[in-house]
């Protein structure tokens, strides 16, 4: 199926505008993501004033910018799937997703780039501001590193909305997609540093965390920026995420001609 | 008691409707199990790596953790009526309990109770074991007595955030997730000692949201340390109860807001 590219886009610009509005839950979530960001803060320097910090994988300063960064770019995890297509799923609508002339799952991926792109951008622009003018945020460690953490995060745009499609596509199967929906955050959470900065987990951990694809979410675009991944290393860095990336294209796209195979419309 | 045993009714329904769906009850419960259990290994993982905590070892901040998150899931699956209440409002669905004899705080905190919650509450319970068993604590039954009122008084204390969120709806149907800094937050601030922070924090969960008390100073008395913020013995013993205090002052703003209800209309 041959679609104009501009189709996607005027999809994109749609719902990238639509997300825009909801401007009163991003100022919520702002203000609950400093506060939360000021205890992690509090909880990390603790630690690093009672332990032995000289030995440490990344110092304090690298670690308070690695929290102010996962703070901002929260709303970029895969973490929930479109209400709207929720509901078409439950209620039988989604039939007529699939009379439209564009490929459904381009369609359902474009939907979820601005569902991770408007929210996020809405909070991460205050956040940063804020975090780097009066809560110890440093700029990017260098100008390759700025513009490293920018490819990188736009590949964990491509990369998040992967891996939510896919989600969405489990609900085409009702209960083991609910599973599948609700597991997949925490082992996001886990995975990309959200919750701890990878490099912060034991030794034997390592390997684990570099190969899965959720680092490419949050880790990776952030030690970039901290300078903790020297900037010729670069090319390896967005080579994971985007060999991943592809690969959890394809995996959705598999998904998606079995999930139509099976698929029974709800509703008359 | 008749009041008491309508609420059970309530509940009884609540809880059969859910076990309707059974496959999805497992998986609510699995999954945050699993989730909440990822906040742990955090927690180990920086213990792994930097052996204590401002002289805490791992089963003493597992303890303050166990606490907390226990407290917590308690209040969280009993008070799910008053976190879904502002649709009610939004939807003018409220007025209808106006019109039963009953008290409305009770309906509302009848309507549901969330038996999914169950995965939080497993977690936080085998971490709490887990640490109450690694500690050297004799286990007399004041002290086990203490450790279930700390856990009652932290899940009052939540159960009165609930509440006062809930409140938040009469006057306005806006997003109310800002309470969710004190109430989330405070899980996570609570599971770790209250002397690590700056004292604006410690004050905002000492005086503001009273939850060390129902945590932090609890567990003093419990694992026999000198608290430097300087809390003495008998308040440790008695701090609980602040958590009772807490949900009553809660219920008497949600009589204030209901009061200045005007419905929706539609």
């Amino acid at each position: 199926m041959k679609t104009p590219l501009s189709a996607y886009g005027a999809v994109l610009e749609a719902r990238f505008r639509t997300l825009l509005q909801y401007r009163a839950a991003a100022a919520a979530g702002f203000a609950t993501q400093l506060f939360w960001g000021l205890i992690r803060v509090a909880i990390f320097t603790a630690f690093y004033q009672s332990g032995s910090a000289a030995h440490q994988p990344m110092s304090l300063p690298e670690v308070i910018d690695y929290i102010w960064l996962t703070q901002a770019m929260l709303m970029l995890q895969p973490w929930g799937v479109d209400p709207d297509v929720r509901n078409m799923v439950r209620t039988g609508t989604v039939a007529y997703e699939l009379l439209r002339p564009v490929d459904l799952y381009w369609l359902w991926f474009t939907r979820t780039v601005a569902q991770r792109t408007a929210p996020m951008l809405l909070r991460a622009v205050p956040m940063l501001l804020v975090a780097g003018l009066f809560l110890g945020l440093r700029p990017p460690a260098s100008p390759a590193a700025a513009l490293g953490s920018l490819l990188c995060t736009a590949t964990a745009v491509a990369l998040s909305s992967a891996i939510s499609t896919l989600v969405l596509l489990s609900l085409l199967w009702t209960v083991s997609g609910e599973g599948i929906s609700r597991l997949m955050p925490a082992a996001s959470m886990i995975f990309s540093g959200i919750l701890l900065p990878l490099p912060l987990f034991p030794e034997w951990a390592q390997p684990v965390l570099q190969a899965l694809p959720f680092r490419g979410l949050a880790d990776l675009p952030f030690r970039v920026y901290i300078g903790h991944i020297p900037a010729q290393e670069l090319i390896g860095v967005l080579l994971h995420q985007l060999l991943w990336t592809a690969a959890l294209v394809w995996l959705g796209r598999r998904v998606l001609v079995r999930g139509l195979r099976a698929m029974v419309v709800q509703g008359g | 008691m008749d009041t008491l045993r309508l609420y059970f009714r309530y509940v009884g329904i609540s809880v059969r409707a859910q076990m309707q769906h059974r496959a999805s009850f497992w998986m609510l419960a699995i999954s945050q199990f699993l989730i909440t259990g990822t906040e742990f290994v955090a927690v180990w993982a920086m213990f792994d790596r930097f052996g204590t905590l401002r002289g805490w070892t791992l089963p003493e901040v597992g303890l303050l953790y166990g606490l907390i998150h226990v407290a917590f899931s308690l209040a969280e699956g009993a008070g799910r009526g008053f976190d879904v209440f502002a649709d009610q409002v939004r939807g003018g669905e409220f007025d209808r309990l106006l019109l039963r004899p009953r008290g409305t705080a009770f309906q509302v905190a009848a309507q549901e109770w969330q038996i999914g919650r169950i995965g939080r509450l497993t977690q936080g319970l085998l971490v709490l074991l887990w640490s109450a068993s690694a500690l050297d604590i004799a286990w007399t039954p004041a002290r086990v007595g203490l450790a279930a009122g700390a856990i009652l008084g932290g899940a009052c204390t939540f159960y009165g955030l609930f509440i006062l969120q809930a409140t938040l709806a009469f006057w306005s149907v806006q997003s109310l997730e800002v309470v969710n800094t004190v109430t989330y937050g405070g899980v996570e601030t609570g599971s770790y000692p209250l002397s690590i922070y700056r004292p604006w924090l410690r004050g905002v969960f000492t005086y503001l949201v009273p939850l060390a008390c129902a945590n932090y100073f609890p567990a003093h008395a419990l694992l026999g340390r000198a608290d430097p913020l300087g809390s003495s013995s008998l308040f440790q013993w008695l701090s609980p109860l602040v958590g009772l205090l807490f949900l009553g002052v809660s219920l008497h703003v949600w009589q204030f807001g209901v009061r200045h209800y005007r419905s929706t209309g539609s």
